[in-house]
């Protein structure tokens, strides 16, 4: 059993974490603030609940992945089930596969580390449905398993896996898109 | 006795087929999430396949820079305080609570 007494030394240092998760699901500040001071009210009051040696970082993240759904998802009222489209796999790298080829000397991630601005990396998450969106957080931005983020949405694995497949495919297209919108096509003719 | 086309038709399809279920396979591959048997089937493929390779080293390369570029919020200074208010508890050690 947790001592209640040591949940600030062993919790407060995930705070940056789950604030930017946070900024991810709630696409604001004001709501990520609220949300990640909510997790740990929530985190210290059933912290004797908590099982010592397992992983807290997943635990606190459970638990504001929980509260993001059943209080500020609804607050946000925005369409859970829309429809994302089907786009062909790979369409990111089939389509920016020529640049790399174009920049030689550099290795493909310096090349997606300056092709791809910060804002627009997260806009293109920000912008999926909740239900594609919380797993690509989960998995993507904050490397959790499978099995955890199945636990934590309580959804099966199958359907982490396939919300991720098509969640991803949906910010590459939508990363291309903001790419070709600012010029891409003719810096690379420049380049 | 097959005659030479068709045994370069039968290893070409035989390869296309690897691709194709190599490809399948990208996502639960880089996840880290793939059964060690069919792990190394996969890195086996891409051993001899270029094509292969260079798809799975662009979706890893594109794996790492999503998660930096998601990571880089600053934390509101005040943020931390405001926790502690709520628990009367010295959460960032400054000796006093807020």
């Amino acid at each position: 059993m947790a001592d209640q007494a040591t949940f600030a030394a062993e919790a407060m240092q995930y705070a940056p974490q789950l604030y930017s998760g946070a900024l991810r699901m709630t696409r604001n500040r004001a709501d990520a603030e609220d949300l990640v001071q909510e997790t740990y009210l929530k985190g210290y009051r059933s912290y004797h609940s908590f099982t010592e040696g397992t992983n807290l970082r997943a635990w606190l993240f459970r638990i504001m992945t929980n509260t993001y759904i059943n209080s500020y998802r609804a607050k946000q009222r925005r369409p859970d089930e829309t429809d994302l489209g089907d786009f062909e796999d790979l369409y990111l790298y089939k389509n920016l596969g020529t640049l790399q080829d174009a920049s030689v000397g550099r290795s493909a991630e310096e090349s997606l580390m300056e092709l791809l601005p910060d804002d627009e990396v997260k806009q293109a998450l920000e912008d999926l449905p909740d239900n594609f969106r919380l797993p690509v957080i989960l998995a993507d931005v904050e490397g959790f398993s499978y099995k955890e983020i199945a636990e934590m949405l309580d959804i099966p694995i199958g359907t982490v896996m396939s919300r991720l497949h098509r969640g991803r495919k949906a910010m590459q297209k939508a990363l291309y898109g903001f790419a070709l919108a600012r010029g891409l096509t003719v810096a690379q003719e420049n380049g | 006795m097959m005659s030479n086309d068709s045994t370069d038709a039968a290893a070409e399809s035989a390869e296309t087929s690897d691709c194709a279920q190599t490809l399948r396979e990208l996502d639960v591959f880089l996840d880290g999430e793939l059964p060690s048997e069919q792990y190394e089937s996969i890195r086996h493929h891409l051993d001899g396949c270029m094509d292969c390779l260079g798809a799975f080293d662009f979706h890893a390369e594109l794996k790492i820079v999503v998660a930096e570029k998601c990571h880089t919020d600053e934390m509101p200074p005040g943020l931390l305080s405001r926790i502690e208010m709520c628990f009367g508890t010295d959460f960032d050690g400054d000796g006093q609570i807020g």
